[in-house]
C-alpha cells in the first residue's frame, strides 16, 4: 500500500499531522475485499446505516420526549400528533428497532453458516457479540420510555429477573429501580441509558471494524486470500452493491413505516402504564422472544435465568466449540443440516415465546430450549470432530472446478 | 443434490405442522370473536371517507361522550392543518362553535379563582368526568376508557370497536350475566359493564342517512380510527411517493452494479 499523494494542501497540511485521510482511504476505499462475497455480506454496513439512523432519529426525538412517569406517554402522543413529520421520525425509529435486528440477526446467521468466527477472526466475533448485547439493553429500555403499558411490565418482568441472585438479588432489584417499584426514578435512569449505550456501541463497532480490517473479510468460500486476483477494492466494487442493498432494505423498512407503522407493536402499549392493572400475556418484542422462551422454559427462576444469559454467552465459546478447520457450510454437509435445524429451533423458541407457556406449547418449548443447548455444547463439537469435509477449491479464483478444468474453461472462454 | 433438497423439504414439513398444530390449539380457547368489516381507510391507497367521519363524530358528541373522554384531541383538529393534515372536513368557523358549545375551566384569573369560559380550537377535548374515581362512581364502579387510541389499544383494531358495538344480544340460555352488566358477543368473557350505547335511530343524521346500529357503529369505529391515527392519510400520500422513489433509485442502483461489476470475473 502506497502512501497517497494528496493533492489538496488542506488535506495534505492535515494528512502529515494527523493521516485520516489516509486511514480512511485504506479501509473504505482501497480495503482488499474478497471479490466473491454475496448479498449476505450485505448486513454488515446495513446495521451500520441503522445504527446511525437510529441515533439521528432518537437525538431529535429526545428534544421532543418528557422523561417523566407522569408526562411520558402523553410527549410521545405529542409527538405523533403536534410535533411536525414527529409520526414519521417516530414511526421511523420505532420500526427501526424492529430493521436494526433484522439486519443484525441476518448477519449473525451469516457468520455462523459461512464460519466467520472462526480463526483469525475470533475477536471479530467476539466484538459482534458485544454489540448484540449492548443493543438488547439498548432496545430493552428505549420501549420502556414511552410508558405504556408493556414498556411498563415489561420493565418489571425484566428487572425482576435480577431478584433470581441468591441473597443480593433483592438490593440489586431495588438498586435498579432507584426505588421499591419501577416508576419515575427507573423510567428518568432508562431514559439516560438509552441515550447513552448507543454511542458506546458506535465506539465498539469501530473496533469490529478494526478487527475486521485486520484480519480481512470471510467470503463464502471460507477460505484465505492467496494474493491481489482473489481481491477487489471496496470502492466503488462493494460501496455500490451495499448501496443496492440498502435500496432493496428501505422499501421494506419503510414500506412498514408508512403502511403498518404499528405491525411489530403490542396493542397494550397503547394504553398508559398502570401499576395497579397487569396485562393479561406480558410479551416482550419479537426479537427478544427466543430468550424469552429459554427462560419461561426452565421450571426454576434463578436456573431459566442463567439459561437466558447463557444462551448468548455460550457463542462466545463459539470458536473453540466448533474447531473445524473448514470455516464454510458449503463444504461441511453435516454442519450444513444442523445449521438449517438450529435456525428452525430458533424460530420456534420465537413462535413459544409469543405465546402463553401452557399445553404443548411448554413442552414444545422444553424440547426447543433443550436442543438449542445441545447444538453448541454437543453436537457442533461433534460434528467437528467426525465430520468429513468436501474438498476446499485452492483459491476463490479457481472456485468448485479443479485447477485443470479451470484450464480448460479459460481456453473455451478464448475459442 | 436431490437429497438435500427433499431432506430441506421435510424440516420444513415439520416445523409448518408443528407451528400448525399449535395455532389450532391456542385458537380453540375462549377468545374475542368478530368479522372483518370493509374500511375505506385500509390499503395502501387508503383515506377516510368525510361524510362518515363527520356522522361519527356526531355520534361521539352525542352519544359515547357522556361518559367517555377523548383527551388527547383537540378541537382544532377536527379541522385538520397544522403538523398533522386530516381533520375530519370542518371549516375553521365549524371548529370554534363546536369548541364554543362547552365551558371549559381555566384560570385562575387576577382575584385568583377558577372560572368557566367558553372552548377554544386551541382546548383539548373536555372529558366527562373530572377524574378516574368519579367516573367510576357514575358508572357502576367500572371505568370507561379513554378512547383517543382505543382503535390501536385493542386486538382487532376497527373490526374489535365494531364487534363491541354491535355485538349486543340476548344471553343464551343457561349463561348467568352478573347485576349490572351485559352480555355482548364480542367482549372477552362476553360480560362488559357498558350498557348497549347505540340502538336505532339514536342520533338523527344531518346528512339524512339511515342511523341504524350498523351504520352508526361504522360511523364512529371511522371517527375513532381517525382519532388514534390523524396522520394516517398524510402517511400514506407521503408514502407512495417515497416508496416510489426508492424503488427508482434502487433500480438505478442495481443498473450501476451491474456495469461497475462487468469487468470481476
Amino acid at each position: 500500500m502506497s502512501e497517497p499523494a494528496w493533492k489538496n494542501p488542506a488535506v495534505k497540511w492535515i494528512d502529515e499531522r494527523m493521516p485520516i485521510f489516509t486511514v480512511m482511504r485504506h479501509s473504505a476505499i482501497e480495503y482488499p475485499t474478497p471479490k466473491n462475497l454475496s448479498y449476505w455480506w450485505n448486513f454488515g454496513s446495513l446495521s451500520g446505516f441503522m445504527l446511525v439512523l437510529m441515533i439521528a432519529t432518537g437525538v431529535v426525538l429526545a428534544m421532543q420526549y418528557t422523561p417523566n412517569s407522569e408526562l411520558a406517554f402523553d410527549s410521545v402522543e405529542r409527538i405523533m400528533r403536534d410535533v411536525n413529520y414527529g409520526w414519521l421520525l417516530r414511526y421511523v425509529h420505532m420500526n427501526g428497532a424492529s430493521f436494526f435486528f433484522i439486519a443484525v440477526y441476518i448477519h449473525i446467521f451469516r457468520g455462523l453458516y459461512y464460519g466467520s468466527y472462526k480463526t483469525p477472526r475470533e475477536l471479530l466475533w467476539w466484538l459482534g457479540l458485544v454489540i448484540l448485547i449492548l443493543m438488547m439493553a439498548t432496545a430493552f429500555m428505549g420501549y420502556v420510555l414511552p410508558w405504556g403499558q408493556m414498556s411498563f411490565w415489561g420493565a418489571t418482568v425484566i428487572t425482576n429477573l435480577f431478584s433470581a441472585i441468591p441473597l443480593a438479588g433483592k438490593h440489586i432489584v431495588t438498586w435498579l429501580w432507584g426505588g421499591f417499584a419501577v416508576d419515575n426514578p427507573t423510567l428518568n435512569r432508562f431514559f439516560s441509558l438509552h441515550y447513552l449505550l448507543p454511542f458506546v456501541i458506535v465506539a465498539v463497532v469501530f473496533l469490529h471494524l478494526w478487527a475486521l480490517h485486520t484480519s480481512k473479510s470471510n467470503n463464502p468460500l471460507g477460505i484465505d486470500t492467496k494474493g491481489p486476483q482473489d481481491t477487489i477494492p471496496f470502492h466503488p466494487y462493494y460501496t455500490v452493491k451495499d448501496l443496492f442493498g440498502l435500496g432493496v432494505f428501505l422499501i421494506v423498512y419503510l414500506g412498514v413505516v408508512f403502511f403498518v407503522p404499528n405491525f411489530f407493536g403490542e396493542p397494550d402499549n397503547f394504553i398508559p402504564a398502570n401499576p395497579l392493572s397487569t396485562p393479561q400475556h406480558i410479551v416482550p418484542e419479537w426479537y427478544f422472544l427466543p430468550y424469552y422462551a429459554i427462560l419461561r422454559s426452565i421450571p426454576d427462576k434463578l436456573l431459566g435465568v442463567i439459561a437466558m444469559f447463557s444462551s448468548i454467552f455460550v457463542l462466545f465459546a463459539l470458536p473453540w466449540l466448533d474447531f473445524s478447520r473448514v470455516r464454510s457450510a458449503r463444504f461441511r454437509p453435516v454442519y450444513k443440516k444442523v445449521y438449517w435445524l438450529l435456525l428452525i429451533d430458533v424460530l420456534v423458541l420465537g413462535y413459544v415465546g409469543a405465546n402463553p407457556p401452557e399445553g404443548p406449547i411448554l413442552y414444545v418449548g422444553r424440547i426447543a430450549t433443550a436442543y438449542y443447548f445441545l447444538h453448541w455444547l454437543v453436537i457442533v463439537p461433534l460434528i467437528a470432530l467426525f465430520e468429513r469435509p468436501k474438498p476446499l477449491p485452492t483459491s476463490i479464483g479457481t472456485p468448485v472446478l479443479g485447477a485443470a478444468a479451470a484450464a480448460s474453461a479459460r481456453t473455451m472462454e478464448k475459442a | 443434490m436431490m437429497r438435500k433438497t427433499m431432506f430441506k423439504k421435510a424440516v420444513f414439513a415439520v416445523a409448518a405442522a408443528i407451528s400448525l398444530g399449535l395455532t389450532v390449539s391456542a385458537r380453540a380457547q375462549d377468545e374475542p370473536h368478530f368479522s372483518k368489516q370493509d374500511w375505506s381507510f385500509y390499503g395502501v391507497f387508503g383515506t377516510f371517507d368525510r361524510p362518515s367521519l363527520q356522522r361519527g363524530f356526531q355520534v361521539y358528541k352525542d352519544v359515547c361522550s357522556a361518559c367517555h373522554s377523548l383527551r388527547l384531541l383537540s378541537y382544532r383538529d377536527l379541522g385538520g392543518g397544522g403538523a398533522i393534515d386530516g381533520g375530519i372536513g370542518l371549516s375553521t368557523d365549524e371548529v370554534k362553535a363546536i369548541a364554543a358549545s362547552v365551558q371549559v375551566t381555566d384560570g385562575p384569573n387576577d382575584q385568583g379563582d377558577m372560572f368557566q369560559r367558553p372552548g377554544r380550537p386551541s382546548d383539548r377535548f373536555v372529558s366527562p368526568f373530572p377524574n378516574e374515581q368519579a367516573a367510576r362512581a357514575s358508572n357502576n364502579g367500572a371505568l370507561p376508557p379513554d378512547l383517543s387510541l382505543i382503535v390501536e389499544a385493542r386486538p382487532g383494531g376497527p373490526d374489535y370497536v365494531y364487534g363491541i358495538l354491535t355485538g349486543f344480544k340476548d344471553a343464551p340460555a343457561g349463561f348467568t350475566v352478573n347485576q349490572g352488566m351485559y352480555y355482548n358477543e364480542t367482549f372477552a368473557g362476553h360480560q362488559i359493564a357498558m350498557p348497549p350505547p347505540l340502538s336505532d335511530g339514536a342520533v338523527t343524521y344531518a346528512d339524512k342517512t339511515q342511523a341504524t346500529v350498523p351504520q352508526m357503529a361504522h360511523d364512529v369505529v371511522t371517527f375513532l380510527t381517525w382519532a388514534a391515527n390523524p396522520e394516517l392519510e398524510s402517511r400514506h400520500r407521503i408514502g407512495v411517493k417515497v416508496i416510489i422513489f426508492l424503488v427508482i433509485l434502487t433500480g438505478l442502483l442495481y443498473a450501476v452494479k451491474r456495469k461497475v461489476w462487468s469487468d470481476v470475473h
